[in-house]
């Protein structure tokens, strides 16, 4: 069964380099992602091929495992230096395992990047974040700011009590309401990423707190389950359910109005930096080390901390205008 | 025996009470007549699994499939309304489902012998699977759902949604199951004392198949409701929901050795769980506690039946003897 997926996807990758061959001069640039058949990468794709028709000489390999495996990327990888790609740009399945087999690239000339999940930093020359913990703190309180220009209170349904990144993000958000005087945050509930509890701890946000304006929910589950709590206690217009969410999840609720906008990190935009900045490496006209700053095309540039980590720009915001478009992508 | 079951459920309604009474020392709000009609609303699923699963437990079995039936029939529900199947058709075809998966625990159990604590720990993981693998791991979200697929368990109905009267109706049909038919009579005997019960006629493992597809169907039409009221279908929906429904039946006196319990037991029991769900949020517990809190409450639960468990058993094996 591995043998035969090693086969397969060492054959499709072949497949895809010998298709190339023709162009002797174009470089290129492998999208190694997590697990092929994923919405997000798909649309991660989009924005490299966009990079490549704007930079010219450039073919993109878009590949990946069938499953989300370190494993599975390790063979993908062999692959692709076994076909000599000049550069790769991978979202890991695992930070740790992938360091040796990166190594073994970087150590044959080809440039190595990480986006999205990162490796660690023997593995890779750079990561790229999609955002940062600040950018994403100060986006989940402007969204609720944007829709109670009266200013009021809110409250924040989040994942788990002990969950990192959303207590990262709420910290991040406490830190930036400074801006924000007349916004006054009266509980962090949890629901714990469950569409039940999510769902009572908002109906009781809403018991609880007559005049709230808004519920800021930074998770997935969190969101649609106090978009569909509002909904139900008759109380959309009267509260903005806003945070992170992905448009195929978020649609419905966005055109009831129980939630004007929504941010999550954009795919597209991820997937072209993340080209932009592998053909600048790997053409040498950059390199990735501390403080160094990296040009993005369209997206600007990024500055690349102790870590040689970056983080790309703001989440993306949502709402009814685009949302469907997007719905049909992630 | 009427006085010994009455004070069970007496104790567990008097503490229900008194709960709520604290709660509005804190939130008065809460014991607002619309609020208690969301608290009960909100148990709806709670309660029809907790009868469900007293059927499987009074036969000294446990469902522990109960709630990835649950997540399966409700993807299935919402993968039919996104093909387009009306809703007449997916509510029956759900049941049907769900008492067809309670059907393959109960032959495991039946003509395997396989402990039922074995099979449907196997069959929980199994359901689990099942629905990733007709999902792909993907969400059904609401804006893919018809709004008469949403709307039917919040439909108002005589001042109580559609949810809660299903609630009702189920209770109604348990208490006439449980206390009025033979088959009703079945589970006590087979739990109570199996030998005895093949000497009266009975078969043993077809009373606890019959049991596990009852299960099943009520978790297969819960499924639907689910979905619906949550307005999302994916592979984790009801996960872990099973120990509550366990719980709900400790709590209200059905004995886990089979053979003892009462459906107003189960139906307190669930109810008794659903007001400390829904109060802990409001009166501003600490998400740390509130577990801690749940917990705390089962153990109690369980201490008590412990110490009445003896007599009480007794007592019950006595009527089912005045009753063959």
């Amino acid at each position: 069964m591995s043998n035969w997926k090693t086969l397969l996807t060492s054959a499709a990758v072949a497949t895809a380099v010998f298709a190339n061959v023709a162009h002797a001069d174009t470089k290129r640039i492998a999208v190694v992602v997590k697990a092929l058949g994923i919405g997000f990468f798909d649309a991660v794709d989009k924005g490299a091929e966009e990079a490549a028709k704007q930079l010219g000489d450039v073919q993109i390999i878009y590949t990946g495992p069938t499953k989300t495996t370190a494993e599975g990327q390790i063979d993908v990888i062999n692959a692709l230096i076994a076909q000599k790609v000049d550069a790769i740009a991978i979202s890991a399945n695992d930070k740790d395992a992938l360091v040796p087999v990166l190594k073994k690239a970087m150590d044959r000339g080809i440039t190595v990047i990480s986006f999205d999940s990162g490796v660690a930093p023997a593995g890779r020359e750079m990561q790229l974040n999609a955002s940062s913990t600040e950018l994403i703190g100060k986006m989940l309180i402007k969204m609720a700011a944007d829709s109670m220009p009266d200013g009021g209170k809110v409250a924040v349904l989040s994942a788990s009590a002990t969950a990192t990144n959303q207590n990262a993000w709420i910290d991040a958000m406490k830190a930036s309401m400074s801006a924000y005087p007349n916004i006054k945050l009266d509980e962090v509930a949890y629901g714990d990423d469950m569409a039940d509890k999510s769902y009572r701890e908002a109906q009781a946000l809403m018991q609880k707190y007559p005049n709230l304006k808004a519920i800021i929910a930074p998770t997935t589950v969190g969101i649609q389950a106090a978009a569909q709590a509002v909904e139900d206690a008759k109380m959309v217009g009267k509260i903005n359910v806003t945070g992170l969410g992905l448009p195929s999840e978020m649609a419905g609720h966005v055109h009831t109005g129980a939630s004007q906008g929504f941010a999550i990190w954009n795919p597209i935009d991820l997937g072209y930096a993340a080209t932009m900045i592998a053909d600048e490496l790997m053409t040498k006209k950059a390199e990735a080390k501390p403080g160094a700053v990296l040009d993005m095309g369209r997206m600007g540039k990024v500055t690349l901390d102790a870590n040689g980590e970056g983080a790309m720009a703001d989440p993306f915001f949502y709402n009814a205008k685009n949302v469907d478009e997007f719905a049909k992508i992630f | 025996m009427t006085r010994l079951l009455t004070s069970r459920e007496a104790q567990l309604g008097v503490a229900i009470l008194v709960m709520i009474a604290l709660i509005a020392v804190r939130f008065p709000a809460f014991v607002a007549p619309a609020n208690l009609a969301n608290v009960f609303n909100d148990t709806s699923a709670l309660i029809i699994l907790a009868l469900a699963q007293m059927a499987v437990i009074l036969t000294k079995c446990i469902d522990l499939s109960i709630a990835a039936t649950l997540a399966l029939c409700g993807m299935v529900a919402a993968m039919m309304n996104v093909a387009g199947v009306p809703l007449a058709a997916i509510i029956p075809l759900v049941i049907l489902l769900g008492a067809g998966l309670g059907a393959v625990n109960g032959l495991l159990v039946w003509k395997l012998d396989i402990p039922p604590i074995v099979v449907t720990l196997g069959t929980m993981t199994i359901y689990r699977g099942v629905i990733f693998l007709i999902s792909g791991g993907k969400w059904i979200n609401d804006q893919q759902m018809s709004a008469a697929f949403k709307s039917f368990p919040r439909a108002d109905f005589l001042f109580l949604p559609v949810l809660s009267w299903t609630a009702i109706l189920v209770v109604v049909v348990f208490a006439v199951l449980i206390g009025r038919t033979p088959l009703g009579r079945s589970f006590f005997a087979v739990g109570g004392n199996p030998h005895a019960a093949v000497y009266t006629g009975i078969n043993v493992g077809r009373t606890q198949f019959l049991a596990f597809v009852i299960s099943g169907a009520l978790a297969g039409l819960t499924g639907y409701l689910w979905v619906a009221r949550y307005a999302v279908a994916y592979v984790d929906i009801a996960g872990g929901f099973e120990l509550d429904v366990v719980a709900a039946c400790v709590i209200g006196g059905i004995s886990i050795a089979g053979g003892a319990g009462s459906v107003g037991g189960a139906v307190l029991g669930a109810l008794f769980l659903g007001v400390i769900k829904n109060a802990l949020p409001v009166i501003g517990i600490s998400p740390f506690w509130q577990m801690a809190i749940s917990g705390t409450a089962i153990i109690l639960a369980i201490a008590v039946n412990a110490s009445q468990g003896r007599t009480k058993g007794r007592v019950i094996l006595k009527s089912a003897e005045h009753v063959a």
